[in-house]
């Protein structure tokens, strides 16, 4: 079986996964807390990653902390939000170069764990509670971030697909949050919010690199008390059928109009279609070889992007495409045969093979990434389904009624155009 | 073949010279699945003016027509090469900047038919009168998407601000209006000159035998014949030193303003200046606009930024740059800190203390850029265009002094070499 060598120890608190790995100068080490996706507390989850990158207690400027991952060889920290189905995950990410490449007898290694282990437990605190200028200042740079998605207009047209389509349903949720939340979040409930993450959220410590000269388990003993043994949450979304699909039109003094599609595909991670679905998105976008890039891009030179993407979790289907705003109804059309062909079952067996092949290759390729393996391995412990990591297979076995099996079951749920004034 | 061998980074790369004048650069790592190969001419956008093959004169051609060849090389007559190599199961692409035009493929099975594949699509062009202009209506479409994007606006505006003359200025694809102009005989032109395999690397990265590799690329290109190597007369634009306009702003539908601040280089050959320039450059600008950056924090602290500040440095034969840019709200304000920023420049000192710091920081994000194959392979061809050996990166940095860096820093910034720019939201009027 192809796959990355992964050790899971349960410690007391959390679940440590160690990648022996030496593929890679660096050591990684990613966390992950995860909690349902819910809009009363959204808000602060995209603000804590800010304001805890800010400062710690033993580095208690943005400057001092920076300066000491400087300091230890450039490493890089970060931390961000993301959603996953209808989660929210927060991550922590750090590199460090593997100290056997470097000509230092400094514990670059140790000191790289206590730090990983300061940004997430060691918070700057004030009183009861964040330092208030930190959690003012950080407000405003969130609200720059939320605010400057309207100038990329792809992001933008996704997200207002994602609104419109998913209207009523929690996957709507932002995961940049509201700027409309900022006055009721204070230092201290903010506070509060952390100490909930930090101790009740189900939590993963990945490890991946040349672990070889490195006790990894008692360099995190050392630093991580929980008392919280949480199972993961359970993946199951919201499932909605389509009763009417929607057609939504927005202007914006644009050149390029924006073309997004979203269905919903009722085939989920652990599906036992879900490899199915890999190969129906080879076949129909995911690839420069698919129909879409085909049929928008090279027979009809309407678009110099045209693809497709799905969601696991919730069941989505994504089609993306930037065309000129005259060409509305032609691309419109046009894709939606596309689909109409994959529904009849118009491709050949040489096709799947190939789409089969394309997907292997990725999926190798990403063995070869630190942070793509994490994502892999973490995606794996939210399957019901205990053949899951024998992927390359499970793509091999997939026979073509399967493939127009998953293809009938998509549904159209919403077209978005977002395009010019007065060009139709 | 000779084969290096870097001890201290546990790499090995193998090089040879072909007798077509092809330099090709192997660097196996069996511990990965994939391998990722680049084939790479010296030619991208700046090289507009030149002297046809076999010809006398010196010929100007329509903006964007590298980038635009870059597409049409994909297309033969009864085929697309995407899909030769989908058909393995592997991935292609292409791109195009200011000086080089590279085509690549990433696989994790049959390396050497892709390889194959690579070297022969890229030697055996096809362009037909209609096949290039069915390609205008997607370079369009391409064009109108970047046009839309104030990031690729605001990059392009500060060199324009900064270039009076030097091709450097004139967008990497063209306009919608000038690759109306691009003929297949152009095409052809262009070719002719510039994908002579003397004027090219192929670079292999991953897990492969080096052994084995080189003789199927040898093999491949000893069954092909080409004209004989010929130096190749490219127009030099003589550029001033100074800027061409010390500000410039352009105006369009924008949520968020956006300032960009240019320093103009005088450019360097010789490799060892050169590389040093580069890495000094990078490391200075790092330590005072990263996020542990003094100048970094003053922006953040006055509400001058909200975390998007960006840098980096553009250095060729014939032009060099740096940038400093970022969203703000009251750009005019960015402008003044940096600029008084960048004068302290002339004068400023390193602790040691500082000084260390800021090279562990350099090394270490070399180490990092090494996970990478597409890194590794596109930085070990266009390093050997300049005569630098990418691998040797590590002992060059470590052996830079604290007065080669402040040297470097006093004469950067002159009184007539700083440029800015502002992308503005409209303002509504009737």
């Amino acid at each position: 079986m192809l796959q990355a060598q992964e050790t899971i120890i349960n410690r007391q608190g959390y679940r440590l996964h160690m990648i022996q790995s030496n593929k890679f100068k660096t050591v990684h080490f990613v966390a992950k807390f995860i909690s349902p996706l819910s809009r009363k507390d959204v808000t602060k989850r995209a603000l804590l990653p800010f304001v805890m990158q800010q400062a710690t207690k033993n580095y208690p400027t943005a400057n001092a902390f920076r300066q000491k991952l400087d300091d230890l060889y450039g490493s890089t920290f970060s931390m961000d939000g993301s959603k996953k189905g209808e989660m929210h995950i927060i991550t922590a990410r750090m590199s460090v170069v593997n100290p056997s490449y470097l000509s230092t007898d400094e514990p670059i290694l140790a000191e790289a764990v206590q730090f990983f282990n300061e940004a997430l437990f060691a918070p700057k605190v004030l009183a009861n509670g964040f330092d208030p200028k930190i959690v003012a200042r950080e407000k405003q740079s969130l609200g720059q971030k939320i605010e400057s998605i309207k100038d990329n207009k792809m992001q933008l047209a996704n997200m207002r697909l994602i609104e419109e389509m998913c209207e009523g349903e929690v996957y709507k949720t932002h995961v940049h949050g509201y700027p409309e939340d900022f006055d009721a979040i204070t230092p201290e409930n903010l506070y509060d919010y952390y100490q909930q993450v930090i101790n009740k959220e189900p939590l993963d410590i990945y490890v991946i690199g040349d672990l070889s000269s490195l006790n990894v388990e008692a360099l995190f003993d050392q630093y991580i008390e929980r008392a919280t043994n949480e199972p993961m949450p359970n993946m199951q979304a919201e499932e909605k059928s389509v009763t009417e699909p929607k057609e939504i039109i927005e202007y914006e003094p644009i050149q390029q109009g924006k073309l997004h599609f979203g269905f919903r595909t009722h085939t989920h991670y652990s599906d036992d279609d879900y490899p199915a679905l890999h190969v129906f998105n080879a076949i129909f976008g995911g690839f420069p070889s698919s129909k879409l890039f085909i049929n928008v891009r090279e027979k009809n030179s309407l678009a110099y992007y045209a693809a497709s993407r799905f969601e696991s979790h919730k069941g989505l289907l994504f089609v993306f495409s930037g065309i000129a705003p005259t060409d509305f109804d032609k691309a419109k059309t046009i894709i939606l045969e596309q689909l109409e062909a994959m529904r009849d079952g118009d491709f050949t067996e040489e096709q799947i093979a190939e789409a089969k092949s394309l997907i292997t290759n990725q999926y190798k390729e990403n063995l070869d990434e630190a942070y793509g393996i994490v994502e892999m391995l973490y995606n794996q412990q939210f399957s019901t389904n205990k053949s899951t990591a024998d992927f390359v297979s499970r793509i091999n076995a997939v026979t073509k009624s399967a493939i127009e099996r998953v293809a009938n079951r998509i549904e159209l749920d919403t077209t978005y155009f977002l395009t010019q004034k007065g060009a139709e | 073949m000779e084969k290096k061998q870097y001890n201290q980074i546990n790499e090995t790369v193998y090089q040879e010279t072909l007798a077509n004048g092809l330099q090709v650069l192997l660097v196996p790592k069996p511990e990965l699945e994939q391998t990722y190969g680049v084939f790479t001419t010296n030619y991208g956008s700046i090289d507009n003016q030149f002297v046809p093959l076999g010809e006398m004169n010196m010929v100007q051609v329509p903006d964007g027509i590298a980038h635009f060849l870059e597409h049409k090389l994909f297309e033969k007559e009864d085929h697309d090469v995407f899909q030769e190599f989908t058909a393995l199961g592997s991935s292609a692409n292409a791109f195009t900047s200011f000086t080089k035009t590279a085509y690549l493929f990433s696989a994790t099975t049959e390396i050497k038919k892709n390889t194959e594949i690579l070297l022969d699509f890229v030697q055996d062009p096809y362009f037909s009168k209609s096949s290039v202009e069915k390609e205008k209506g997607i370079i369009a479409q391409e064009i109108q998407m970047y046009d839309d994007q104030p990031d690729w606006r605001a990059f392009f505006g500060i060199i324009e601000t900064m270039y009076q003359d030097h091709p450097v200025k004139i967008d990497i694809a063209g306009t919608v209006d000038s690759i109306q102009n691009i003929t297949k005989d152009d095409l052809y032109t262009c070719y002719h000159t510039f994908y002579h395999p003397s004027n090219m690397t192929f670079c292999l990265v991953g897990a492969f035998d080096a052994e084995e590799m080189l003789q199927v690329i040898r093999d491949n290109q000893s069954q092909k014949s080409f004209d004989p190597v010929q130096a190749i007369k490219r127009e030099r634009v003589v550029e001033p030193a100074h800027v061409n306009k010390e500000h410039a702003v352009l105006h369009m539908p924008v949520v968020t303003e956006k300032c960009m601040i240019g320093i103009k280089e005088t450019p360097t050959e010789r490799p060892d200046d050169f590389i040093k320039a580069e890495l000094m450059s990078e490391m200075i600008l790092d330590y005072f606009y990263s996020k542990s950056g003094a100048y970094y924090q003053e922006l953040y602290d006055l509400d001058l930024i909200d975390g998007s500040l960006g840098f980096e440095t553009e250095r060729q034969i014939s032009f060099a740059f740096s940038l400093i840019g970022a969203n703000s709200t009251d750009v005019e304000q960015f402008k003044a800190v940096v600029l008084r920023q960048l004068d302290t420049f002339k004068t400023y000192t390193f602790s040691d203390e500082a000084f260390t710091r800021m090279k562990r920081k350099m090394i270490g994000g070399l180490m990092r850029e090494m996970n990478s194959t597409s890194n590794i392979a596109n930085s070990v061809s266009q390093y050997h265009f300049l005569g630098i050996d990418y691998f040797n990166l590590l002992p060059i940095l470590e052996g830079i002094t604290k007065e080669e860096v402040e040297a470097f820093m006093h004469q950067w910034i002159k009184s007539d070499n700083v440029a800015s720019f502002f992308i503005k939201k409209e303002t509504k009027d009737a």
